[in-house]
């Protein structure tokens, strides 16, 4: 399998963690702050692959790769496509609605970080490591096959239930995204004869992006 | 494994902290839902670090059901944006703040 590191090196792990948890964290903040929108897509899609390095040093081959595929490729297109929908020039407001909203937000995120730390120490201890033995033991036969075992016996019924989500979802876009020459929200209908009439028709109206 | 796993806890709740800093601070739609996405895999990074530490395969089946969820609200929100946009020529928070059509 690919989690299959060497044993006789066991500090592999230790030194994979302290390259790319710096560049993940580096990501995170670069992406906070990016002014572009495209920026920001680029480097989360940065911080979704060193995140799906963990994946694999955590024992699961599988999860790294749907990260990948799903993650970084599928819904980070989806996100570029509409921010190139939506157009790349625009400049973002530095108005602030509420006083102070910034500071005190980062303010608030130190208090988090330090309640993680604090909570992280007195619940599992900073330096426990995991049992050995993880591949040999709970991946045996390869992780896809043991998460498959897991999958389709204990959660079978969630995973029946995220298919009617995955439906419902793909419908919802659908209907989000259909034309809006037909009154088709609440309260609209009343109102909608009166305003087709003074207008002109939605079609005209409907600027090409 | 010589990592502790107590380094990939706070790890993953740096990066939920910085998700939840960005939801707060930007005011740009589409970046507050990248912001969202980093949460989304903060939580994944520890729940298939608890796995690990247990010894069974829960957390990642978890976290790969909160893949799904993720898909699945990216999707619906993204066609909320885009509707939004059309409505208010705008993909800023702040401009809809009218609660009504």
């Amino acid at each position: 399998m690919l989690a299959a590191t060497a044993p006789n090196v066991p500090i592999t792990d230790l030194v994979v963690f302290w390259v790319f948890a710096p560049i993940a964290v580096g990501a995170a903040v670069a992406m906070v702050l990016a002014r572009n929108a495209i920026y920001c897509a680029l480097l989360l899609i940065v911080n979704f692959f060193c995140l799906a390095v963990f994946f694999l040093v955590l024992g699961s081959p599988f999860l790294f790769a749907v990260q990948i595929i799903v993650y970084a490729g599928a819904i980070m297109v989806l996100f570029l496509f509409v921010i190139m929908l939506l157009g790349v020039d625009r400049r973002e407001s530095m108005i602030e609605r509420l006083k102070g909203q910034r500071p005190l937000a980062v303010l608030l995120g130190a208090a988090l970080v330090a309640e993680v730390v604090l909570a992280v120490r007195l619940g599992v201890g900073i330096s426990t490591k995991a049992a050995p033995g993880f591949d040999q033991v709970v991946n045996r036969g390869g992780n896809v096959r043991a998460l498959a075992r897991v999958l389709f016996n204990a959660y079978f019924f969630p995973f029946e239930v995220t298919s009617v989500l995955l439906i419902v979802a793909a419908v919802a876009a659908m209907v989000m995204a259909g034309r809006r020459s037909r009154p088709w929200g609440v309260g609209r209908s009343a109102d909608a004869p009166t305003l087709r009439s003074a207008a002109p028709p939605e079609s005209d109206r409907e600027p090409v992006l | 494994m010589t990592t502790p796993i107590s380094y990939f806890l706070i790890l993953s709740g740096i990066l939920f902290t910085i998700g939840t800093i960005g939801v707060l601070v930007r005011r740009n739609a589409l970046v507050i839902f990248m912001s969202v996405e980093l949460q989304l895999n903060a939580v994944n990074l520890s729940l298939v670090a608890f796995s690990r530490m247990h010894g069974t395969l829960d957390g990642q089946v978890l976290a790969f059901f909160s893949m799904v969820v993720a898909a699945a609200e990216v999707v619906v929100g993204l066609a909320i944006i885009v509707a939004l946009f059309h409505r208010r020529r705008s993909a800023n928070v702040d401009d809809a703040d009218l609660l009504k059509w």
